[in-house]
């Protein structure tokens, strides 16, 4: 962020020197833009992390959910599920400049570490779309089980993860063929999967069986299912929805949908180690790139909470639009 | 009410009739449905292939071999193929429904079941497990259900999906024990048979009268509309939701404050100038109550609910089996990801999805997910896992479904519709219970009058 705010002031025409340095004293390094989805007010609010505040707000199509940014930060794509598309934004002008053709009902996606690829879940399908985003054309589809949903990417860019609601299953997919290698059963109605940054483990939740696994990526098996307990919340309202895992692979963000709280499990021993309360119906969050803030939306409560990623504490509340649903923080 | 208690209804021949519905694959299936739905409009899904003509041969064949191309490496995955048949018995029953948009489809239920097979099919493509639905339909003057089971068992079936008025079910509980078959009761809501009338081999997908007066009471409750003025119909049926709708105020406080009966005197529920004597009958037979927030009508035969909204003496909602009505499903459903169903299900049949289709699907579901987990097709694995304590199947209500090991009742949210939209789902907010809340809807463990055997 630095080098862009000096970037641009150069471009702008005003001189170097003393001037950038008053204007970097004013920013903060930590500085990033939160891109939220809004599911029912259909747009997406930009929020600056460093102010917490929201700062714009972009009218979209309808539905949006699914929302990520480019590598290189000068886009963010969010699936608009009533629309059947992907608008695309452009993260200066802040306003939508294209969209991709996702197929039916898009939900979640997911862009291959490379950069190249984005895989979306078409939920009425029961397939996956292979767009590629240099030409923003589609170039596969894959069948796969019944809804299918969560979309993830193996760090080496090489699987593909897509989990399917009703079929219950992980499939796991050979992002060259295009070929499903292997199957692996979930407890009931999986919804999102994420792999630790060096490819060892896939975290994936199950939102009716109420657990996380723990799967062994290269035997495609369930190695370890973690249940969560919290005094005072009924049983069948955690309901494990979104993950985060932190990029030295110590920390995992488990969202826990309308128990209101997202766990906190430890990356080696998967042990629970807390419960932050966060808004209602909690489903997916980001890091920020310093992974200083974990930001995750709240779906009935109309904000987003900031987590303290160090101090394991909320430390902020921002009001977004109505049932904000996944949030995309750009890279720089 | 609408279509707990109705059933298939469409008119059949004297002899019992026993198709089946085989579908080797979900995708295949779904090929095949929209196929038969484009050739032969309205027909329904169920037909086994000698029966097409030469012509649509040639369709199925093409469909076939797209099929074998586009997914030959991923049954190449499946080891051993377990094959499991899942049956689906009904009898023909009256076809009457007050509203023209609510007359039941021929294969109202039965199109339930074949789209779970196609969800079944499609897991099971990716470990080795194939669906087929067998189905019969009992003639109306057969007094034992038996040869049918015998039926449906010779085709593999071991479960059995039953939309069976409560006599019948009764009599085909006793014919299935003795065959060590399971029936799954989609249609009779009658409380009857979970409790005083309970069978070790009839498990119920379909709620309970109780859990559905229940599931509206507590909303009515919630809202403070606690005076009822309670107007039920002649027939037993309509008799029997009275019962549950009066156990229900009892239960969560709501005062009835006065009864009345609208009596069946017969005639057609549809005459051409019928809405002038409809708009002076309601009125009066609403007429001159005590002061009272809601009319409450129990009336599942369909003879007057329906026309009460918007003709009462005063000027009250109506709630029950019309206006505000508890169910297990309605096409307008759209929470917790029901839309992906419902679309599935309108591409398919191209017409609404009924709570009994629901019911279906989700008795055809509660199998594949029980042949899913144990890894197995034998009978005997499958009913201890559904009977089991880790049983749970997922069917889009917000919360995994279990089932009461007391009476083997399945444990559901109920839904409240207006007849366009969602107005709640229940149990509402502060309605406790020690376990689990769906336990606060219909007969609990305690109060349970069931002797499983």
């Amino acid at each position: 962020m630095q080098a862009a705010i000096v970037n641009r002031l150069f471009l702008g025409g005003i001189g170097a020197g003393l001037l950038s340095f008053a204007v970097l004293a004013a920013f903060p390094a930590e500085a990033y833009l939160a891109f939220v989805s809004n599911e029912k007010s259909n747009s997406v609010s930009v929020v600056d992390t460093d102010k917490m505040t929201t700062i714009k707000t972009i009218p979209t199509g309808q539905r949006p959910r699914g929302i990520a940014a480019s590598k290189d930060g000068a886009l963010v794509y969010v699936a608009l599920g009533d629309d059947d598309t992907i608008s695309i934004i452009d993260t200066k002008a802040l306003r939508v400049v294209g969209e991709l053709p996702s197929g039916e009902d898009p939900e979640q996606f997911v862009i291959s570490p490379n950069g190249k690829t984005l895989y979306v879940a078409n939920e009425n399908d029961a397939a996956v779309t292979v767009i590629d985003l240099a030409t923003r054309g589609a170039i596969g589809r894959i069948s796969v089980g019944v809804e299918p949903e969560g979309m993830a990417v193996s760090p080496d860019s090489a699987t593909l993860i897509c989990t399917s609601e009703t079929t219950s299953m992980a499939h796991f997919i050979d992002a060259a063929s295009h070929q499903v290698v292997a199957n692996l059963l979930l407890p009931s109605r999986p919804r999102f999967s994420a792999y630790k940054s060096d490819g060892s483990e896939l975290w994936a939740t199950s939102e009716i069986g109420g657990v996380l696994s723990i799967i062994d990526p290269a035997a495609h098996k369930i190695k370890e299912t973690v249940s969560f307990e919290i005094p005072g919340v009924r049983r069948e309202l955690i309901q494990p929805v979104g993950v985060n895992l932190t990029k030295d692979g110590k920390l995992g963000f488990i969202s826990l949908g309308p128990a209101n709280r997202v766990a906190v499990v430890d990356g080696r021993t998967h042990n629970v180690l807390k419960y932050l309360l966060v808004g209602q119906r909690v489903w997916h969050g980001e890091f920020t790139p310093d992974e200083k803030y974990l930001v995750v939306a709240n779906g009935l409560t109309n904000d987003v909470s900031f987590i303290d990623v160090a101090a394991l504490k909320v430390v902020k509340s921002v009001q977004v639009g109505e049932l904000p649903w996944g949030v995309a923080i750009l890279p720089q | 009410m609408s279509g707990e208690g109705s059933g298939e209804r469409r008119r059949e021949g004297r002899r019992s009739r026993c198709g089946e519905a085989h579908g080797p694959d979900g995708v295949f299936w779904r090929v095949r449905n929209l196929l038969a739905s484009l050739a032969n409009r309205g027909a329904e899904p169920v037909r086994r292939t000698p029966a097409l003509q030469p012509h649509r041969r040639a369709l199925w064949a093409l469909a076939a071999a797209a099929f074998l191309i586009q997914y030959e490496p991923a049954l190449s995955l499946a080891a051993e193929q377990q094959e499991i048949a899942i049956g689906y018995l009904r009898e023909t029953r009256p076809k009457v429904s007050l509203s023209l948009i609510d007359l039941p489809a021929p294969n109202n239920g039965v199109a339930g079941a074949l789209l779970a097979i196609d969800d079944n099919n499609t897991t099971g493509r990716f470990n080795g497990q194939g669906f087929a639905l067998a189905d019969a339909t009992l003639a109306p003057d057969e007094p034992d259900p038996g040869r049918t089971l015998d039926m449906l068992a010779e085709k593999g079936a071991a479960f059995v999906i039953a939309d069976l008025s409560a006599a019948t079910l009764l009599k085909a509980a006793d014919a299935a024990r003795a065959r060590r078959m399971t029936l799954l009761n989609i249609g009779a809501p009658d409380d009857r048979l979970r409790e005083e009338d309970c069978r070790a081999d009839v498990i119920h997908v379909a709620p309970s009268r109780g859990m559905l007066a229940d599931g509206l009471a507590q909303y009515l409750v919630w809202k403070r509309w606690s005076r009822w003025l309670l107007l039920s119909g002649s027939h037993d049926s309509d008799k029997r939701f009275a019962d549950a709708l009066r156990r229900s105020a009892r239960r969560f406080g709501a005062k009835i404050v006065a009864e009345r009966e609208f009596v069946d005197t017969g005639g057609a529920r549809r005459t051409d100038s019928g809405i002038a004597e409809i708009q002076r009958q309601m009125p009066a037979a609403t007429q001159g109550a005590p002061d009272y927030d809601v009319v409450m009508a129990a009336d599942e035969s369909e003879v007057f609910a329906g026309y009460l909204p918007y003709r009462t003496w005063d000027p009250r909602p109506v709630a029950g089996s019309a206006g505000l009505v508890p169910t297990s499903w309605d096409a307008a459903f759209d929470q917790w990801g029901a839309v992906q169903l419902q679309s599935r299900f309108a591409r398919a049949f191209r017409r609404a999805m009924t709570a009994l289709d629901m019911n279906a699907w989700t008795a055809a579901r509660m199998i594949g997910e029980a042949a899913a987990r144990t890894n197995s097709n034998d009978p005997s694995v499958l009913g201890a896992y559904l009977r089991g304590p880790d049983f749970s199947v997922a069917a889009f209500k917000g919360q995994a479904l279990t089932i009461r090991g007391w009476n083997l009742q399945l444990r559901q949210p109920i839904l409240l519709f207006d007849g366009r939209n969602t107005v709640s789902v229940s149990p509402q907010e502060g309605f406790l219970h020690p376990l689990t809340t769906l336990d606060t809807l219909g007969a609990d463990q305690p109060e349970t009058r069931c002797k499983l055997q």
